[in-house]
């Protein structure tokens, strides 16, 4: 996307200036029609991002009057079909599958031609995809062999009223600004969109659709890159920070490495996960999955506990959707307590502690009760 | 051997500010500096060379200033740089980018084979991860994104094997000669500038490339104009407002004030303590 000019950016400049550039659609892309998804799978599983972009997918499509794609490449011994189903049930009208045994696992190669083919071939307005190091990889590719407009990482997507183009809101500059983009004179309209920025949509366990077979027409001896393996992660190093439904966070206000320890204890005790401002990361205290943030993982859990964090703007817009947030930081004119729903002025090194210890004694009492 | 490194010079985001009122980036008196995810790109380079001998050359876009990025990564240790410079590539997207870029390493080519392309994963302004893809499908080289470890170089054979960061797990992934590779964060430690480094790379003469120098064919592909995405508005964050439930401490115990928010989170969350209850018994 473009990094605006930011000096010269009014508060609200209500229509793209064209300063020489053309902006109207030609002629040959007003037939793309159609909102489509990317399907992201890994090992018998879609990644939950992907369904959450067919929710959005289906607002689009129902504010255009048009349909919902989704678009599924994988191996053939891969359950794409299943995949379909579920697809129509959380709002898919359509699908395009396509089995081939060089789409096992993913490579940018075969994944790139497919998907670029079957964009080429039925042409649809919208094409979103998971901003994952998979979604990433492939979108850009994908654009630019389209020569398309991309949006990264967008938090809201819209029809614009007028143009009838996808109106993608982005963060900017750390999150300090926002920002809305278009592609108003190239076809399909890219964008992206991180794990849990959108919501779930609801499932709608009797909607149907229609399969497609496609076929992606190259061999393995094409294709340069080859999967050697793959290394799962072990599940004790499994760190899923956008899924979490508790969150306790450390900044550099805990002075040092080891007093994360306490913000695990909390952690441990509220069965939830870890997370870190960059600036933490960067002093490498914790790993680099542990960052919420701009440039790190966005999160809404139902409770998010900051301990040591004084919530600057990249922090906030990675955790701001969470259900309640706590702040706890020395600092009363700390920014997190301008959007924590519960502050405490205190010492986090401290109130960790104590707060673990009333969470463990809260369960324990609830345990006896029902004992 | 020879090793593009692109990088791009950035405003320190952790000290921009806003202004109030105009809702513009106040971009007086905060610091630019070299994208930090490029630095883990531009250090697996220097090791790449270090083992294996070459060359390492620096490409960066951007204004005239952007040379003070490249004389950093020269103290680094990098042996060349280029700033492809012009007015011309002002307001332009990340594909508009990777075409201009695209041409820089074609250009650099010329002066000798590239074997290697690096980019850094994202930028920390822009922060898409568009470009170093965009660069690898312009020119034709096999893309590594994400990559955490490189496992070994074959410069006889003119492969490369390498793990990269998916979802869920590590590919090992082997391909040849030429590439485009981004280093996942926090994979090396740069290393230090010694004093004579710096002072060299303070009387460097970066090279300066107009779009013609830089080998532009088609300038309607750069800048704004090769843009196809436009920024239509430009606005700051919503404040909410509602203001936090504060919490006295000096006026009742740690352990209270830590009751108190236990009840007060439950009561706001209705479902959340019999959910917290449900995994503890699971």
């Amino acid at each position: 996307m473009s990094t605006p000019t930011p000096s010269a950016a009014p508060a609200t400049a209500a229509r793209p200036a064209g300063r020489g550039r053309n902006l109207e659609l030609p002629e040959h892309l007003k037939a793309y029609k159609g909102v489509w998804v990317f399907i992201e799978h890994d090992r018998g599983h879609v990644h939950s991002v992907s369904w959450e972009l067919l929710g959005e997918a289906r607002k689009l499509a129902d504010t255009l009057g048009s349909s919902v794609g989704a678009v599924i490449l994988g191996g053939d011994d891969e359950p794409l079909e299943k995949f379909a189903a579920e697809a129509f049930t959380m709002g898919a009208d359509k699908a395009y599958v396509m089995h081939d045994p060089v789409l096992k696992g993913y490579r940018n190669e075969p994944f790139t031609k497919g998907l670029t083919d079957l964009v080429n071939k039925h042409q649809p307005e919208i094409l979103l995809l998971g901003a994952t190091s998979m979604g990433r990889d492939l979108a850009g590719s994908v654009a630019t062999t389209l020569l398309t407009g991309l949006t990264a990482d967008c938090t809201e997507l819209k029809i614009d009223p007028v143009s009838r183009a996808l109106a993608a809101t982005r963060p900017t500059f750390g999150g300090s600004l926002l920002c809305t983009i278009m592609t108003l004179a190239y076809r399909p309209q890219m964008a992206t969109v991180r794990p849990r920025v959108m919501a779930m949509p609801q499932i709608d366990a009797t909607r149907s659709g229609e399969i497609t077979q496609e076929t992606l027409g190259m061999v393995e001896t094409q294709i340069v890159t080859k999967l050697l393996d793959f290394i799962a992660d072990a599940n004790s190093q499994q760190i899923n920070l956008p899924y979490a439904d508790v969150i306790v966070s450390g900044g550099k206000g805990l002075k040092n490495p080891d007093n994360f320890k306490l913000v695990f204890e909390l952690a441990r005790v509220l069965g939830g996960e870890v997370g870190a401002t960059r600036p933490c990361v960067q002093a490498g205290w914790v790993e680099a999955e542990r960052q919420v943030g701009q440039t790190g993982k966005t999160v809404r859990p139902k409770l998010y506990i900051a301990a040591g964090i004084s919530g600057a703007i990249q922090h906030r817009v990675g955790m701001e959707a969470s259900d309640v947030i706590v702040a706890i930081n020395t600092d009363p004119n700390a920014p997190i307590f301008e959007f924590a729903h519960y502050g405490i002025v205190g010492n986090a090194m401290q109130v960790l502690p104590a707060l673990t210890q009333a969470f463990a004694g809260h369960f324990a009492n609830h345990r006896r009760q029902a004992a | 051997m020879h090793i593009v490194v692109c990088i791009k010079q950035v405003p320190d985001s952790a000290q921009i500010r806003v202004h109030p009122v105009t809702n513009t980036i106040m971009r007086q008196g905060v610091p630019a500096i070299v994208n930090p995810y490029d630095l883990f790109s531009l250090e697996e380079a220097l090791r790449l060379k270090d083992k294996l001998g070459g060359k390492v050359t620096m490409l960066c876009m951007g204004p005239p200033q952007a040379e003070d990025a490249l004389r950093k990564c020269i103290g680094f240790g990098a042996d060349d740089a280029v700033l492809v410079t012009d007015r011309a590539f002002a307001g332009a997207d990340t594909l508009a980018t990777s075409y201009a870029l695209a041409a820089g390493v074609r250009q650099l080519a010329r002066e000798q084979a590239v074997d290697i392309v690096f980019t850094g994963k994202q930028t920390i302004d822009g922060d898409t991860a568009q470009v170093g893809p965009g660069i690898a499908k312009r020119l034709g080289l096999q893309l590594l994104t994400y990559v955490s470890r490189i496992i070994e170089t074959d410069l006889v054979n003119r492969t490369i094997t390498v793990e990269r960061r998916a979802e869920g797990g590590v590919q090992v992934l082997k391909t040849a000669l030429p590439c485009l590779i981004t280093m996942l964060e926090n994979t090396n430690e740069m290393r230090f500038a010694n004093l004579p480094a710096m002072i060299h790379a303070a009387a460097y003469p970066v090279r300066k490339w107009n779009k013609e120098q830089a080998g532009i064919e088609d300038p309607a592909k750069i800048g704004l104009k090769g843009s196809p995405t436009v920024v239509s508005k430009v606005f700051g964050p919503t404040p909410r407002s509602e203001k936090a439930d504060m919490l006295e401490l000096e006026t009742s115990s740690l352990r209270d004030v830590s009751l108190n928010l236990i009840q007060k989170i439950f009561t706001r969350h209705p479902t959340l303590e019999s959910d917290l209850l449900m995994k503890e018994l699971t």
